[in-house]
């Protein structure tokens, strides 16, 4: 008798109504869900390969700009999808490719040939011009590219913003390197 | 007459609405509630209808597209009747709600509106202060302009030092890999649909409880707020001394609302829209990015916080003031209201004002950013070349030819990064000035790979020459004691000759 009152054709039906609603709802929730994090799944894929141009398009023991259209681009991204890079050869085949953006919070550094340093116009972090942190708030060097010359054409392995926690430190050889030669008193 | 008041009878007889707005409008408030102080609230919904206004005009023009959205709002500052007009509007009218915002919420916490029965009320209202936030930040992203592309690198580089989940949010945030198509319709959907359809939501909860509630009484000294008596208490206020919140106290809201949409809209008249600035084009590198009004504290915090700080005060900080503010009407939910028994609540809002205000001050001039073209554009003062001899001039050239100016001011201009150098001949010796020059140290590069040691010479002999007429340079007078008076540097005597030096 008691079993009558807690389960009514009807209440029955509604509790499997609610059910198949639920049922319906995490189909949908599985293409939603994957939709919403598309871009955070393609991430782990490897980035491809750009070309910079040729390697006489930069003077040896000179740093250059460069630009590039990011591999990875969508019919909207209109100028967006065109990068900068600073391209540093340093004598033959050896080169230096850094990201433009600082490795504080990215805003675009400068080269300044003269001083032989990176200047960020935000918060003023320096960078020395093999990339190493020379001052202010960065907290390493700045961001590079890994790079190949195939056939003279100098190629960088890019498509991914640089940010302090997606990208590894630059070399450290190179950067203690270069801070020991910066600190030997030319005068000695 | 007659007939539209039979229009509202047939209506109403099928929505049922006039009575409870009738009461809503009626419900008796304490008289002395009747206050400027209490208008704040109202100009801030008044201010988010008027953006909802502005803001549905400029979608009719604007393109949320990565490629579009500069030039529709060229169009809409140069091309569109009026279209400067709402941009404007809408951007000072987003300057306006965060401030009035920000007012309202210091006025609650002044008058200990916040604790019981209040408390979700206040709750509701600190997340309306963050999606307003929300909205303003994101708005600035809609000025697709450099600004809004390498704020979003910043935004993107703050996110990823979020520890393990730092990339997968940056790539949810940007919606692909770089800052770019995706990254702005991204952005579109929060500022057009996901934030303001939040906020509205938020505002009809946080005033359907300020009517369910009633508004908070005038604080008085002495009159403590205890859960078992405050609303028994409160209702013989309102039947004892309470008067019709309309047209009573309503006239000030109505005024004080009216007031502030005009000053928007005249300073929208005025000053005009904001930018756009230069082209969202990465490939344009000089630019030096700000951030908008509300948010430069922040970019000064940014660059006076020691590094290792930094990452902590970003993730934790944020946290833990928004946590702090929601605990709030928990930890003092009763107890006295009135700011002249609560020295502890009168002196954080003050803090927080003067270290906001110190900060915006601060990043309005950004003493920490190199000024990028100093070096070729200031030249050094002439009355510093007075009589000085050829290697000073050529340590002149050295100093500016190697951007120092860009980071260290002489005279009136040049960086403020590093100190300034009109006397830091009187500071530093010589030898103090080469090492400072070659290895650097206390923030300042090294520059001894950058410098031959004939260029380092000058530039230490120009340096020497800095120091006020009236006071000696410093020396180092061990190194006289050990090697003789007279048989130091071979630019001593260029100093000592101008009669600014005392061997």
């Amino acid at each position: 008798m008691s079993n009558e009152i807690l389960m009514t054709r009807r209440g029955l039906f509604m509790k499997l109504g609610v059910l198949l609603n639920g049922v319906v709802g995490i189909a949908l929730a599985v293409p939603f869900v994957r939709y919403l994090f598309a871009s955070a799944t393609r991430a782990s894929r490897a980035l491809p390969w750009v070309q910079l141009g040729g390697v006489n398009q930069f003077p040896e023991g000179e740093t250059r700009l460069a630009t590039f259209r990011n591999p990875i681009v969508m019919p909207t991204d209109g100028k967006t999808a065109d990068t900068a890079c600073w391209v540093r050869r340093i004598e033959g085949e050896q080169f230096q490719v850094f990201a433009v953006n600082c490795a504080h919070l990215g805003c675009p550094v400068r080269w300044f040939p003269q001083s032989g340093l990176f200047m960020c116009p935000c918060h003023g972090g320096a960078y020395y011009r093999d990339g190493s942190r020379a001052s202010g708030p960065p907290e390493r060097g700045l961001f590079e590219y890994p790079f190949k010359v195939e056939n003279g054409v100098l190629t960088i392995q890019a498509g991914e913003l640089p940010t302090p926690g997606t990208t590894a430190p630059a070399s450290a050889t190179a950067m203690a390197g270069e801070r020991l030669e910066g600190k030997k008193p030319p005068c000695a | 007459m007659r007939l539209i008041a039979a229009i509202g009878e047939w209506l109403d007889y099928r929505l049922q609405l006039a009575a409870p707005i009738r009461e809503a409008a009626e419900h008796p408030v304490p008289r002395n509630t009747a206050s400027w102080w209490y208008v704040f609230g109202s100009a801030a919904l008044t201010i988010f209808l008027l953006q909802l206004a502005t803001g549905i005009l400029l979608a009719m023009v604007y393109v949320p597209s990565a490629a579009e959205a500069w030039s529709s709002l060229q169009a809409l500052n140069h091309q569109v009747a009026l279209g400067w007009f709402i941009r404007a509007l809408h951007g000072w009218g987003s300057n306006f709600m965060v401030a009035v915002v920000l007012l309202h919420m210091v006025q609650v916490f002044l008058f200990g509106a916040y604790k019981f029965p209040r408390e979700l009320t206040w709750i509701v209202g600190v997340f309306l202060l963050l999606t307003t936030l929300g909205m303003a930040f994101t708005g600035q992203i809609m000025r697709f302009d450099q600004d809004a592309y390498w704020g979003l690198g910043i935004g993107a580089s703050i996110a990823s030092r979020v520890p393990v989940a730092g990339p997968m949010i940056v790539s949810m945030m940007l919606g692909g890999p770089i800052i770019a198509g995706a990254t702005l319709s991204r952005f579109f959907t929060l500022h057009v649909f996901v934030i303001p359809g939040t906020l509205i939501a938020l505002v009809c909860l946080h005033v359907l409880m300020v009517l369910k509630l009633g508004i908070n009484e005038w604080p008085m000294p002495g009159r403590l707020v205890r859960r078992a008596t405050y609303e028994r208490e409160y209702h013989a206020l309102t039947r004892r001394d309470g008067a019709p919140f309309v047209p009573y106290a309503i006239w000030k809201d109505l005024f004080f609302a009216a007031f502030i949409i005009l000053a928007a809209a005249g300073c929208a008249w005025y000053f005009g829209p904001f930018g756009p600035t230069g082209q969202p084009d990465p490939t344009i590198i000089q630019t030096a990015p700000k951030p908008d009004y509300f948010f430069l504290w922040m970019y000064a915090l940014l660059s006076l916080l020691p590094p290792s700080l930094e990452t902590p005060a970003l993730l934790i900080g944020p946290v833990v003031a928004i946590v702090a503010l929601l605990l709030l009407p928990f930890l003092s939910g009763e107890g006295e209201k009135s700011w002249k028994r609560r020295p502890i609540a009168v002196l954080t809002v003050l803090l927080i004002a003067i270290t906001l205000g110190t900060f915006t001050h601060l990043a309005g001039y950004a003493p920490w950013s190199p000024h990028m073209n100093a070096w070729s554009g200031d030249p050094v003062p002439d009355h510093m070349l007075k009589g000085t001899t050829a290697l000073e001039r050529q340590g002149a050239l050295v100093f500016q030819g190697k951007q120092c100016r860009n980071c260290h001011a002489l005279g009136e201009s040049g960086g403020e990064r590093g100190p300034r150098l009109d006397s830091v001949a009187v500071r530093l010796t010589e030898d103090q000035l080469i090492r400072q020059v070659i290895q650097g140290g206390g923030n300042m590069p090294a520059y001894g790979k950058n410098l031959s040691p004939a260029e380092t010479t000058a530039l230490v002999a120009f340096l020497k020459t800095l120091h006020p007429a009236t006071q000696a340079p410093a020396r180092d007078a061990s190194r006289e004691a050990v090697i003789g008076d007279g048989s130091g540097s071979s630019n001593r005597g260029s100093v000592a000759a101008r009669g600014g030096a005392e061997p």
